[in-house]
């Protein structure tokens, strides 16, 4: 699918919410919702930038890390891999206090989508690590250089072009199981949602809103990377599309 | 005392799992000697070149370059399998081009041959682009400088390929198959280079070709490799004029007959 028909879809979803908006039976819970938004929004960006850190992280590690870093990245990706997101947001909200660890929601529900969808960043980063062509390396040891440095000049930048597509996957995973921390008392978008559904049983109005703004904020997201990675192959093959 | 050899393969063998590739390789190349190897697919000669630049292991014996193990190293005087940093340390002399170029395709020619100067040897980058510059102008391809691979040629990117191998300074080259993966009217000009290469700078060369026409005419020594040993080695005029052994005169002729 085209960019365009991307950003067709965007424009449609937010006339359609800015029309519903701006009627009387459905204005009334237009501020609580984009409050709730805010809060996912800001729950989405900051667990995608922890996903990143430790998917590079854990991937690096699992590859050429020395044995006991080798190990602690597989145990990390396999737990979080392994389990259930909401068991995972559960444990640390309710379980770790018992050890005497508080933390505040916010940063549990961070922490929490972050690691999950890093560990299978992790294997995101890994294949596209390993999908580079055999003869890239061997340039590499030709040209003698070192480990560190073949990665980070030569492997990486063409392993990113063919990390995109599938970090945007999990990025809208992401987005989408926010919804998950209205159960460790956040207010966000799914939160609010029942909250007045449960005060005004207007479900028709409120839920359409909120499924056309959880679609709004996953199509930015799918343009956002598609952009990027339009501008990243573009580097890569220069001249290819002239 | 005699000179040492820059390369001395001592009784090296390659294995994998049941098949031997190379079985008990003896083979000693002297400074600025042009040697080529020639053979059938799968006799093992592709593979001498890719332990010579460490892109494979060894199973047995030792290869030396000037005097130096390159597969090990000294420790308490006897020869332990080398680290790293010893690797690092030999195989800087030592420099490839392959079949299929490997050019990196983020980068520019310019950029192709920069990039190990700078980070590997930590030249200045004005150093390193006024050798590179020196280097594209010898194979041609001054004007190209700032076009990437897929803008250029398979001839020219093989040319790139040369002169980024040759931005490092390296004492031994290896051509592997270099002109295989290219269309005939490009075979020309990378082979002219490889020429001048020989001419201009004092290198010792090792190639694996299947350009008999070539090797007869450039190189100093010709082996013949089958089934993972040398099978026959000698001047180009011996070994395509008058071959001894039966199964480089099938060899040959089948090749010549094809070409």
């Amino acid at each position: 699918m085209g960019i365009r028909t991307l950003v067709a879809m965007l424009v449609v979803a937010l006339v359609v919410i800015g029309a519903l908006a701006t009627q009387e039976s459905y204005q009334v819970f237009m501020p609580g919702l984009l409050q709730g938004a805010v809060l996912t929004v800001e729950i989405a960006i900051l667990g995608s930038l922890l996903a990143i850190v430790m998917g590079v992280l854990a991937a690096l590690a699992r590859m050429y890390g020395p044995a006991p870093l080798r190990w602690l990245a597989t145990v990390y990706v396999e737990i979080f891999r392994g389990t259930s997101a909401l068991v995972q947001l559960f444990w640390l909200f309710f379980v770790l206090p018992q050890f005497g660890v508080t933390l505040n929601a916010f940063l549990v529900a961070v922490l929490a989508l972050g690691l999950n969808v890093g560990a299978y960043g992790s294997e995101v980063v890994r294949g596209a690590i390993q999908s580079v062509a055999r003869g890239q390396w061997e340039a590499c040891t030709a040209l003698n250089m070192s480990r560190p440095q073949m990665l980070r000049r030569i492997i990486l930048p063409q392993a990113f072009v063919a990390m995109i597509p599938p970090w945007g996957n999990l990025f809208i995973e992401l987005l989408k199981s926010t919804a998950l921390v209205s159960l460790i008392t956040l207010s966000d978008l799914a939160f609010k949602a029942q909250q007045m559904n449960q005060n005004t049983f207007k479900t028709i109005p409120i839920f359409t809103l909120v499924l056309l703004m959880y679609l709004a904020m996953s199509l930015v997201l799918t343009i956002g990377m598609r952009l990027l990675e339009r501008r990243a192959s573009l580097g890569l093959a220069r001249g290819k599309a002239a | 005392m005699t000179e040492q050899p820059m390369v001395r393969f001592a009784n090296v063998s390659k294995r994998y799992g049941a098949l031997t590739v190379l079985d008990g390789l003896n083979l000693e190349i002297a400074r600025g000697e042009k040697v080529s190897i020639i053979g059938p697919s799968g006799s093992g000669k592709t593979t001498v070149l890719r332990m010579l630049m460490t892109l494979e292991t060894i199973n047995d014996g030792v290869i030396w370059v000037e005097g130096q193990p390159l597969t090990h190293m000294q420790r308490n005087g006897t020869l332990v399998p080398a680290d790293l940093a010893h690797i690092r340390k030999i195989r800087a002399k030592i420099g490839m081009v392959f079949q299929s170029f490997n050019l990196f395709p983020h980068m520019t020619a310019m950029q192709n041959c920069i990039e190990a100067p700078i980070t590997v040897l930590g030249m200045k980058r004005a150093d390193a682009e006024a050798r590179a510059a020196e280097l594209l102008d010898m194979v041609g391809l001054s004007e190209k400088k700032d076009h990437y691979p897929s803008q250029l040629s398979g001839g020219q990117q093989q040319r790139v390929a040369i002169a980024r191998a040759c931005a490092m300074r390296p004492k031994i080259m290896l051509f592997d198959e270099v002109t295989s993966a290219l269309d005939p009217e490009l075979v020309g000009e990378v082979l002219a280079v490889i020429r001048k290469l020989g001419r201009e700078h004092d290198l010792t060369m090792l190639m694996v070709t299947h350009q008999m026409g070539f090797a007869k005419e450039f190189s100093d020594r010709v082996c013949f490799f089958h089934a993972g040993k040398i099978c026959e080695q000698g001047p180009p005029s011996e070994l395509f004029g008058a071959p001894k052994n039966e199964r480089t005169r099938q060899f040959l002729h089948a090749v010549l007959e094809a070409g």
